[in-house]
């Protein structure tokens, strides 16, 4: 187990550096330049998990961002742990603990795994099949399939990394740094344009970088040291910014893209403090150049995923780049070229092949025949028909192709071995394309979607865009480029290339086998354990769409988006169902390219700035006095103020009583105010609100109603007419964006002839509203020269004050139904002002009270709040508020909806009060009201909006909506609750003082 | 996300926009002279188009101007904007 297959030297790997790691608990040593996975494979470890279903033991399969297989849980039990990592992406740090996922005990004795043995009754849909019945019994199925549903844990605690977001804006973006989009770079650096290159690996040059054949030369170079020097001279271009470990994550419309960069996932932990973990690029690009490559096909037979098979690109890979020997005994199963160049670059490293396994009969290339020479055996025309080795794999059995590629023919021969490399071609990375909304065609001679039609400034270029042989790139690049920037000359004319690469290829979906395909697990979606078996079982019982298929065999479903197995999906369900790939289509491939982590897309917007609030002007005030607060809108609202460890409902009793009896003080900030100016102002607003405006003289206020056009109630609040063109009006606090920015839209597209100016002045004034029999007094003693009588200051008012040089508008009017004034004064006083109030009142036991009781007060007096007492059905008409609706005006927002079939019904839900038989039983707002419990269905006639215990009538007092509510006053209705019914009676809603006795005193 | 050119302040990132649905429907000068029928047929009826539609847009987060804009709904091309009590151009 122990073993070292770290082989000769890399320059990738800085061996002097070594560090050491965990994985499940046991502790490795890996060297600078890592991966996790290329760290466990030079310990000779290739199980590193189980799998989703089935729970088979699973491998590392790729060096990329595609694993499917090696997706582990780093720093288990801390609070930055985080779940399906891809052992191939993270590069390994000083202290890095992992773990496998999906097992107990281990991963290498999972208890799980029974379900490998119970796979034939575990088919596709079978979840779907088998917990339909009976159906009440989907509460009990739902916690087990939950509890054994998920990979990974996610972490508990918060997160304690910092995150950021950044926007980017470029002329050229360049996605993928492999040889093409360095060579793009460097063609659009040197033409001046501002260029961004990103690649989510830790170093440039793609799969080129340790190309070091010696078969593939540009300009008489080999690859790797070619591309080298390129890298090195774009480095220097001060207009080109180079992001490594930046992988795009989505390409929206209009070139808007996102990328995840990653700042100090592979810093030693020490080195990490007070650093910004990984930062949410938001790139706006003028042009986006895709140079994303491509990825290896695996091949699908049966038992094709067992821990020492791999993708051949990855061996070479793991060789070349890492200085690792994925095993000691390999063999490759290839049906194309890519194969041999693994086979080349092992042999080169002294690494041992023991065959090499061709679907192809009759071939013959410059690759195969160096292979060949080097004595390594080639069984050409033959495929692997099964595999054996239960932790990892151990030994092939393989058979000789029928010329049709249907069958298997002849005796099975075995090969001992330790590792598989599996080779099916290429698979342009078509994903980010594909998601900016571009469509693609399918090629036919070599199997492979390709991008067909840029919906964006835009262009796939190299191996992405199905260019993938050394030659095709660089001559495709220059012509391509030249097209896309509008250039002249590009620094690439006239590049001599040498590159062998036969691309003849032998395309058989799924490889036969001797056995009967119902015996097989071929696995098409390593992730999901989703089987070629599964995808023809969905066939038979007669799906169709790809979609559909791959949400019933939930191929493709993973984390991993089946970046490997779709194009086989795709394949097998075309040969199954006899229709052509290019016609089928793909599944939509969705944003993100691989997993984003949660900190990464909020950013900084955490904690207290996660949703901002607004305080008022008064704000510190009721810290300081010790107020609950309440969210309204963007809003903190004082609630009420306990004192000396009241609850909550005793400090709105004490509040409610002392409005009444003396005095209280609310801080009214938060409600909306626009000034509006204009000579059409009162025309407009006769527009725009239920009732007449033209007649309220100056220095009035009145309350208005605002409807919708369908007739439905918006908004409500009182306006003042301030001078002959001048009024401001009040909103409510959750209304005022939307009721400003519903009068600018009449204003601007319906109205643009009226003389009328909107601002919004909510933030500049602050009001605090003095309220009860004793307001006046008070109110007077800090405004001494103010005639506060009925006949001068009669209520729904207004005059401008002075108090001291601080100018003050002054309003007589109430929501509680007290006499009442509210001072509007610039926001910056406020605070002074209230303790000046508070000071002036504290002879009348001033009681300063919040949004509950104001709540209460005001319920005792019948007022609505829009938004509580009613939803977007209810009509002026519903309220009982017939009064407050003009007959006299020819029109105004939502009139003639009034009068339409349905709100003309009697039986609407209409707004009544309602009183608990027992007076003391307070109900819950929203229970339901019923007329007849014994009715079956029981009918629903409404539900209670508004409850409170009224202290100042000293029974519980109630308003809700009851169909035909307004007919009924006076009858006995129904609240039923958990454990009992509540007998109600439909009463006036005006509870309180229905004379306005008080208003007026 | 689209990039929108607002007539008045330019291009500017959608986010700064809020949609306000189908455009050239005007509110009737004399509502009460309309059946339910013909009421309902302001009140409610939208087209949804797949294809070129003519939309209200409002530059919520910037001159708070509403103006109209053509968009393709199937690929998200902006065809024109133009503002209020402009002719609709003939696409």
């Amino acid at each position: 187990m122990s073993k070292n297959l770290r082989t000769k030297t890399s320059k990738f790997i800085d061996e002097t550096t070594r560090i050491s790691f965990r994985f499940d608990g046991k502790k490795y040593f890996g060297f600078r330049g890592d991966t996790l996975a290329s760290a466990l494979l030079a310990n000779n470890i290739h199980l590193v998990g189980r799998s989703f279903k089935y729970h088979r033991p699973r491998g590392i399969m790729t060096a990329g961002s595609e694993e499917p297989n090696a997706i582990v849980q780093l720093n288990n039990n801390s609070s930055r742990t985080e779940p399906n990592v891809r052992a191939t992406e993270i590069e390994i740090y000083e202290g890095l603990e992992a773990s496998s996922q999906n097992c107990w005990p281990s991963v290498k004795f999972d208890i799980g795994g029974i379900n490998n043995f119970l796979s034939p009754i575990l088919p596709a849909g079978f979840y779907y099949k088998t917990f339909m019945w009976p159906a009440s019994f989907w509460e009990k199925y739902e916690y087990f399939i939950r509890k054994s549903a998920g990979l990974g844990k996610s972490p508990t605690k918060p997160d304690p990394d910092i995150y950021e977001h950044k926007y980017i804006h470029c002329d050229v973006l360049i996605i993928g740094a492999g040889i093409s989009g360095v060579m793009a770079a460097k063609i659009a650096a040197k033409n001046g344009f501002k260029t961004l290159l990103v690649d989510e690996k830790s170093y440039l040059g793609g799969s080129t970088i340790y190309q070091n054949s010696e078969n593939f030369k540009i300009n008489n170079q080999v690859s790797n040291s070619w591309l080298e020097k390129e890298i090195n001279e774009i480095k220097k271009f001060k207009n080109l910014e180079i992001k490594t470990r930046t992988s795009v994550a989505a390409f929206h419309g209009y070139n808007y893209l996102l990328a995840r960069e990653n700042l100090t996932d592979h810093l030693p932990l020490d080195q990490r403090k007070d650093k910004t973990r990984q930062r949410l690029l938001k790139i706006r690009a003028k042009k986006v150049i895709t140079a994303t490559g491509s990825l290896e096909r695996p091949l699908i037979f049966d038992n094709n995923d067992r821990p020492g098979i791999l993708l051949s690109s990855a061996i070479k890979t793991y060789a070349n780049l890492y200085g690792v020997a994925c095993g000691e005994k390999n063999v490759l199963f290839t049906n194309n070229d890519s194969a041999y160049e693994t086979a080349i670059s092992l042999y080169q490293k002294g690494i041992n092949i023991e065959a090499i396994i061709d679907n192809r009969e009759e071939v013959d290339s410059k690759l195969i025949k160096e292979t060949e020479k080097n004595n390594i055996k080639v069984y050409k025309g033959y495929t692997v028909v099964n595999t054996s080795g239960y932790k990892r794999i151990n030994k092939i059995s393989i058979m000789q192709l029928s010329k049709d590629g249907q069958k298997v023919t002849g005796n099975k021969i075995f090969i001992e071995c330790d590792c598989l490399g599996v080779s099916g071609g290429w698979t342009p990375a078509v994903h980010l394309f594909t998601q900016s909304g571009g469509k693609l065609k399918f090629r036919d001679e070599d199997q492979v979607f390709i991008p067909k039609t840029y919906p964006s400034d835009q262009i796939s270029i190299g191996s992405c865009n199905g260019d993938f042989t050394l030659d095709e790139i660089l001559s495709s690049i220059p012509n391509k480029l030249k097209v896309f920037l509008n250039i002249k000359h590009t620094v690439y004319e006239n590049i001599e290339v040498q590159s062998p690469f036969n691309k003849s290829k032998r395309n058989i979906w799924l490889l036969p086998s001797d056995k009967n395909i119902g015996k097989t697990k071929s696995f098409v979606d390593y992730q999901n354990d989703a089987t070629a078996k599964d995808i023809k079982l969905a066939l038979r019982e007669g799906f169709r769409s790809i979609e559909h298929v791959k949400r019933y065999t939930t191929t493709g479903m993973g984390t991993d988006q089946g970046k490997l197995g779709n194009m086989h999906a795709l394949g097998i369900i075309s040969e199954t169902a006899g229709s052509k790939m290019g016609e089928l289509g793909t599944t939509t491939f969705r944003p993100p390219y691989t997993p984003l982590t949660f900190g990464t897309i909020v950013g900084r917007n955490v904690g207290e700035y996660f949703d901002v609030f607004r305080k008022t002007p008064i704000h510190e005030w009721h810290v300081k006095n010790n107020a609950k607060f309440e969210n309204v809108g963007q809003w903190k609202r004082s609630w009420y103020y306990p004192k000396n460890g009241e609850s909550m409902h005793d400090a709105v009793q004490r509040e409610s009583k002392a409005a009444r009896d003396s005095a209280g003080i609310l801080d009214a900030s938060t409600l909306g105010k626009i000034d509006i100016q204009g000579t059409d102002a009162s025309e407009f607003l006769n527009r725009v609100y239920t009732n007449s405006w033209s007649k309220l003289s100056i220095g009035k206020c009145r309350y208005g109603l605002m409807l919708n056009e369908d007739g439905m109630v918006y908004d409500d609040g009182v306006t003042t007419r301030l001078s002959e063109n001048h009024y401001i009006m009040t909103t409510t606090t959750g209304g005022a964006a939307t009721v400003l920015g519903k009068l600018e839209d009449y204003l601007q597209t319906e109205w643009p002839e009226l003389d009328v100016y909107l601002t919004s002045v909510t933030d500049h004034y602050a009001t605090i509203s003095v309220c009860g029999p004793n307001s006046r007094k008070i109110v007077s003693k800090i405004i001494p020269d103010l005639d506060f009588s009925d006949e001068s200051f009669p209520h729904m008012s207004f005059k401008n004050v002075k108090i001291g040089k601080i100018k003050c508008r002054l309003m007589r009017i109430s929501f509680t139904g007290e006499l009442s004034y509210e001072i509007n004064v610039q926001a910056n006083y406020s605070k002074s002002l209230w303790e000046r109030c508070m000071e002036a009142g504290k002879e009348f036991n001033i009681t300063p009270y919040g949004t509950e009781t104001m709540h209460l007060l005001r319920a005792e007096k019948g007022f609505i709040i829009v938004g509580q007492d009613t939803d977007a059905t209810m009509t002026p008409i519903d309220l009982q508020m017939d009064w407050i609706v003009s007959k006299k005006k020819y029109d105004f927002i939502g009139k003639r909806s009034l009068y339409r079939s349905d709100t003309i019904k009697e039986d609407r839900k209409q707004l009544v009060g309602l009183l608990t038989e027992n007076p003391e039983e307070i109900l819950e707002e929203g229970a339901q009201i019923i007329a007849d419990i014994n009715k079956s269905p029981i009918e629903m006639l409404g539900h209670v909006t508004s409850s409170y215990y009224s202290p100042n009538l000293k029974k519980s007092i109630a308003l809700g909506v009851v169909r035909g509510g307004k007919n009924m006053m006076g009858q006995k209705l129904i609240i039923p609750m958990e454990n009992k019914q509540i007998n109600v009676t439909v009463a006036d809603p005006v509870f309180l003082d229905k004379e306005n006795k008080r208003l007026n005193a | 996300m689209f990039l929108i050119i607002c007539p008045y302040c330019g291009e500017r990132e959608q986010s700064e926009f809020k949609a306000g649905g189908e455009a050239h429907i005007v509110r009737p000068k004399q509502p009460t002279e309309l059946s339910d029928d013909e009421w309902a047929e302001y009140l409610f009826m939208r087209k949804n188009i797949k294809g070129i539609q003519f939309e209200r847009w409002n530059h919520i987060h910037g001159c708070r101007k509403w103006f109209n804009m053509v968009r393709d709904t199937s690929n998200d091309e902006i065809k024109a904007v133009y503002k209020m009590g402009e002719k609709p151009p003939s696409i």
